[in-house]
């Protein structure tokens, strides 16, 4: 037998040292599916390494992967702070993109002042519809947003691709179902000669930064946070408890649906149905590892960013499936999941006889 | 219009609705079971694709489809104590570990495919489930086709539910998993384990999830392919609400899943030239979300559901 | 019928969490057919001592001795649940433990028929059942949903759950909390007649009356330690307090205070009735400024709603709501604050505080667009700290410091923490819903104390409580409320009150 008792008041240090440990541990436990794979252990690892580390072009590149995590993550931490359920992003970031491309080839022309942020404002506009949706269907009939904005995923891509089939379709692609590309005006410039490293990682960093500020800073940040812990006593302190949850919801689906603009504008220069690779859904485990901090999700989008790439990288050379970044992205979430219970909970063994 | 009533009329139509509801059919209960104990398992749909690939790959190497079917559901039922671990005895979030079970279900799932048969032009398959031809019943006209000709998967899916009902509304142990999603503490008041019915309670639901896995690989295909569980699992989520938690309604709720989805591809090669067929592909999430907004206002929520329980806590 | 065969006895019960001994030594003898009253301040270690017997804490020292019907003396295991059940030992606790979504049938043979059992034969166990309530009195609708019944028949139910499985020790944990004098007058009838017939109680109650006039000897427990033990019939109610607190208990003195204009009025009020909450009937209610008006009854008869339309939680669904103000026909949450109605909810935990937020941040919560707590939507941390820290001071909040989670606050301290909130705006209206609910004497005191300096202020005051006595104690004017009406008294007796609580004209 065993007894359970929470911590009166968890350390700083076990707090935030948990979701470092989990990251790690995931990468150890990575060599069980190696070795199952039968792939020399150290050498994968060594790829892994070098895949990011090892060369200037490596790690922007897993910069650039960091990018859209670091929006997605976003999505999901301001929407889990107030307990919204928003496991939509991968849809809303695809509104976001299908938005971008609508607005950015060639429906508008101007100067790249004018033209970015009408593209980053329009893909914001529609992801963040994209989550009002599911909220509203919560506020009005109570019906649960995980399901929806989950079934929404699906239904968007059906979407996407019937756009790309029909009025999105670029003439010029040969039967190819992807959209024309964005014009150049609104195309989120390069950092760096040569590299694919865009201005939509700055722009990500800019946006939790600002988002930081409004959590910890402000009015909004308090009614958000005091929402998402007990709606109750919020309504009774008079805080607008649907319009603030509404206005996360709208917020939450704005951030994932800059990923899918960052993605297109940034990256791809159009639009196609494999635009993300689940983005969308790694976006709850970046969150989840950054323990619902804007910061944290930074830091924790870097690490699982560079997960894929260095993953990619050592499949390349040794012949592993890939698969394996995804399994290690959902260890790592386990992991972190598990490690938050040690660190609000004591666990005492009892003696024979002794009951919790 | 005329067309649409000759839809109906046809045997196969409903032959067809009865197939798409099976893994449906065998989702719910599974979800409807973990529910009614208090624990909500978004863990499915990882389940799902590990129903698809053990049982498949089982009957793959073995040659047996039954061996194939019990461990699909051995398999779910190992990704439910997963979750019922985290869930039930530590009380983590069980929207996060749902979630999570889900991600690592399918990326364990791929890998393991992509290790075992790395880089397959054609699918390996195998001999799937085959109708089961009662005589005389399946000579039946109507009934025949439609019921007398489906594989043995769709009449455990019915059996299954027959027995569910009989189980959560005759038996003493059905009562006390009906309380425990209700009130924990009156089971756990009375002598009972809470943590002993919740785990296994998440554990056969699971198992249940696993078997429409299975049927998708054995019965409906031959083959094993990434994301074919497509969001099957997320839809009998929904569809548990629209059926309020009972078994008898559970087959109601897929079976009109299932008409609809049948009457959507029979629209499809009718009307395909008028309407893109995206938009066919759409409705059956669209008809899940109209379905919950339909069921979720007057939804009677199993009153613990999500809520951890500790003991000596209260 | 006391009788001198023991069939209970608790020797040197010590349990300790960390560096607070919540049971020290404690001894505690039953006899056949005995009530044993245990009385004590909230933390004086009954809800400890219980859990022991039951199994649900091991103690760190002592030992748990019953006889059975031979007078065979026997052991029992420490820390094991199942060991109380098994020597019939069982407790009606004050909170239900009921599965609302069965039937009362299920959920009294619930984990008494073996789960994986195929048949189930209930003609025997109904048999028992339909016997057990001719016995005792105690009458439940079988086949009836939990949450279909009312407060006292699920109560019954609870106890029906212990008599089944043929208790002969019963421990009850408040259990008049939620009755009408009446009711609990019915209950005490019940039980003596089961007493009469072999079955010891264990009454833990914080009511002075019910105890002196129900058990046959008297516990009384103070920080963790038994202070002392009389027969019930050479005890007074000073006695008592004087041994549960230690000192003489001084009873607030009320003295009628100056009223002045009206300060809210509630004209032909109607809400429609909810699942877990009663509607209004057309109440109306005028508030002077300088009155503490209290409403009496039995929880469940409306309190909750009208506590919700004066907070701004709910719409009526007719009448209008005045205030020195304003007139409407309903409020919300903002347009009450705005109106100076200070509100300390029934629910402190789930209304009054977020408990994941700091003290600090608690105490603005209500005023977050205050130039004094923000400018231009960002929170102004410093002037918000100094704030506190000076609430804090005053109204004597204790706990880590202002910068830590509420929930780590003791009930009473978060009390303390919504009363500072309310009283520093010097709110016109306060609504006060079972304020002292779960305080001990000391916090609860120190509650009616600041309540009456309200009042002497001139704030106009509702005090909803189902404590009568200190509705009596307390308020100026009494009114009660009874299936959704509300009744003023000038009666300040208790048993015409109840008559009134229990829908009786008086």
């Amino acid at each position: 037998m065993i007894e359970i008792t929470p911590r009166e008041n968890p350390s700083r240090l076990l707090t935030a040292g948990v979701p470092v440990l989990a990251a790690v541990l995931s990468l150890v436990l990575a060599a069980i599916p190696l070795a199952f794979a039968g792939a020399p252990i150290l050498d994968a690892y060594g790829q892994m390494v070098t895949g990011v580390f090892g060369s200037a072009f490596a790690f922007t590149e897993m910069l650039t992967r960091a990018t859209p995590l670091i929006f997605t993550g976003l999505a999901a931490a301001v929407a889990f702070k107030a307990r919204l359920w928003n496991i939509g992003g991968e849809g809303q970031l695809y509104l976001g993109a299908m938005a971008a491309v609508w607005v950015g080839t060639g429906m508008i022309d101007g100067p790249p002042i004018l033209m970015v942020p009408l593209v980053l404002l329009a893909g914001a506009i529609a992801g963040g519809l994209g989550m009002l949706g599911p909220a509203v269907l919560k506020t009005r009939f109570g019906a649960d947003e995980v399901v929806t904005s989950l079934l929404l995923n699906f239904i968007i891509l059906i979407f996407v691709q019937m756009m790309l089939e029909g009025p999105l379709k670029d003439p010029m692609s040969l039967g190819w179902p992807q959209s024309e590309p964005i014009v150049d005006a609104a195309v989120l410039p390069q950092l760096m000669e040569k590299m694919r490293l865009h201005a939509g990682f700055l722009l990500a960093i800019g946006t939790a930064v600002i988002a930081h500020v409004i959590m910890a800073m402000t009015v909004w940040g308090l009614k958000i946070r005091a929402v998402g812990e007990n709606p109750a006593a919020a309504k009774h302190a008079g805080i607008p408890v649907t319009r603030v949850f509404l206005a996360v919801a709208f917020a939450s689906g704005a951030l994932a649906g800059l990923a899918g603009v960052s993605e297109v504008a940034g990256l791809k220069g159009y639009l196609t149905a494999d635009l993300s690779p689940g983005f969308g859904y790694t976006g709850i485990v970046v969150a989840m590892l950054a323990g619902l901090s804007p910061l944290g999700v930074v830091a924790s989008a870097i690490f699982i960013a560079s997960v894929f790439v260095g993953t990619d990288s050592m499949s390349r050379a040794i012949g592993v499936s890939s698969f394996l970044a995804d399994l290690t992205v959902s260890m790592s979430l386990i992991c972190v999941l598990l490690g938050g219970f040690f660190a609000r909970f004591r666990i005492r063994r009892l003696k024979a006889g002794e009951a919790a | 219009m005329m067309d649409i009533l000759q839809i109906f009329l046809s045997d196969s139509f409903w032959a067809a609705s009865l197939r798409i509801a099976t893994p449906l059919i065998f989702g719910v209960l599974g979800a409807l079971l973990c529910e009614r104990s208090g624990v909500l398992n978004l863990g499915i749909e990882g389940i799902f694709v590990v129903g698809a690939m053990m049982g498949w790959l089982t009957a793959y190497l073995t040659g047996s489809l039954w061996l194939g079917v019990i461990f699909a559901a051995l398999s779910g039922g190992l990704f439910g104590l997963f979750h019922a671990v985290l869930t039930v005895p530590l009380g983590l979030s069980q929207h996060v570990s749902g979630l999570g079970i889900t991600m690592f279900a399918t990326a364990l799932m791929s890998f393991s495919y992509r290790t075992i048969f790395p880089q397959v032009s054609t699918p390996p398959r195998i001999e799937p489930f085959r109708a089961l031809d009662v005589p005389l019943l399946s000579d039946l006209p109507f009934l025949g086709p439609v019921l007398f000709q489906q594989t043995a998967m769709t009449w455990l899916a019915l059996l299954l539910v027959a027995l569910l009902w009989w189980i959560m509304d005759r038996t003493a142990l059905g009562v006390a998993i009906k309380a425990v999603g209700d009130n924990p503490d009156a089971v756990n008041a009375q002598g009972l384990s809470v943590i002993r019915l919740r785990m296994g309670a998440v554990v056969a639901g699971s198992a249940l999830m696993a078997l429409g896995g299975a049927f998708l690989t054995m019965s409906a295909f031959d083959a094993f392919f990434f994301g074919m569980v497509n969001g099957r699992g997320w839809i009998c989520i929904a569809l548990v609400i629209f059926a309020s938690w009972q078994p008898g309604k559970a087959l109601l709720g897929a079976l009109l899943f299932g008409m609809f989805d049948a009457l959507q591809v029979r629209l499809q090669t009718e009307a395909g030239a008028l309407i893109p067929g995206q938009v066919f592909l759409m409705v059956p999430y669209v008809l899940s979300i109209v379905a919950l907004i339909i069921a979720a206002r007057k939804a009677d929520y199993p009153r613990a559901l999500l809520q951890p329980w500790f003991k000596g806590q209260r | 019928m006391t009788t001198s065969q023991p069939v209970l006895s608790l020797r040197g019960m010590t349990k300790r969490f960390g560096t607070v001994t919540a049971a020290d030594a404690i001894d505690l003898d039953l006899s056949r057919g005995e009530v044993l009253a245990l009385l004590g301040e909230n933390g004086a270690g009954k809800t400890t001592l219980m859990n022991m017997l039951f199994g649900q804490y091991t103690p760190d020292s002592g030992s748990v001795h019953v006889w059975d019907e031979s007078g065979t003396e026997r052991l029992l295991p420490p820390g094991q649940p199942h060991a109380a059940i098994e020597a019939r030992i069982g407790m009606v606790h004050q909170h239900f433990t009921l599965a609302e979504n069965l039937s009362v049938v299920d959920n009294i043979l619930l984990g008494t028929e073996r789960l994986f059992h195929l048949n189930r034969n209930r003609r025997a166990a109904r048999a028992k059942l339909e016997a057990l309530m001719t016995h005792s009195g105690l009458h439940a609708p079988l086949d009836a949903r939990i949450r279909d019944l009312s407060v006292g028949e699920r109560q019954r139910v609870e106890i029906l759950k212990a008599l089944y499985r043929d208790v002969r020790i019963l421990v009850l944990d408040e259990p008049t909390a939620v009755l009408t004098p009446q009711e609990a007058d019915g209950l005490f009838v019940s039980m003596r007649s089961m007493v009469a017939q072999g079955l010891s109680v264990i009454f833990i109650s914080h009511k002075l009356r019910e105890v002196l006039s129900f058990s046959d000897r008297i516990a009384v427990l103070r920080h963790g330690a038994k202070v002392g033990e009389m027969a019930t019939a050479e005890a007074d109610t000073h006695s008592i307090i004087r041994m549960m607190i230690g000192e003489e208990h001084d009873a607030p003195e009320r003295s009628p205070g100056k009223t002045g204009e009206t300060a809210l009025r509630l004209s032909g009020i109607n809400v429609a009735p909810g699942r877990d909450t009663g509607g209004l009937l057309d109440v109306s209610l005028d508030l002077k400024a300088g009155e503490i008006v209290g409403i009496a009854g039995v929880s469940g008869n409306g309190q909750s709603a009208l506590a919700r339309v004066i907070s701004g939680l709910v719409a009526p669904s007719s009448g209008s709501i005045e205030t020195a103000t304003a007139s409407q026909t309903a409020l919300t949450p903002r347009t009450a604050l705005a109106q100076g109605i200070g509100r300390i909810p029934e629910d402190r935990h789930h209304d009054g505080i977020v408990a994941a937020l700091s003290v600090a941040e608690n105490l603005v919560i209500e005023r977050l667009d205050d130039p004094e707590v923000s400018r231009a939507g960002f929170l102004k941390r410093s002037a918000m700290a100094k704030h506190a820290e000076d609430l804090s001071a005053a109204y004597d909040v204790r706990g880590p410091g202002i910068h830590a989670r509420a929930a780590l606050l003791s009930g009473g301290n978060i009390q303390k923490l919504i009363l500072a909130r309310v009283l520093e705006t010097h709110p016109g209206v306060i609504l006060a819903n079972q304020p002292t609910r779960g305080l001990d004497f000391r916090a609860a005191a120190e509650v009616s104390r600041r309540l009456i300096a309200a009042r002497d202020r001139g704030a106009g005051v509702i005090l909803i409580s189902e404590d009568l006595d200190e509705v009596l104690s307390l308020a100026d004017r009494i009114l009660v409320m009874h299936a959704g009406e509300l009744t003023e008294t000038a009666s300040r007796d208790r048993s015409a009150i109840g008559q009134l609580m229990a829908g009786h004209a008086a």
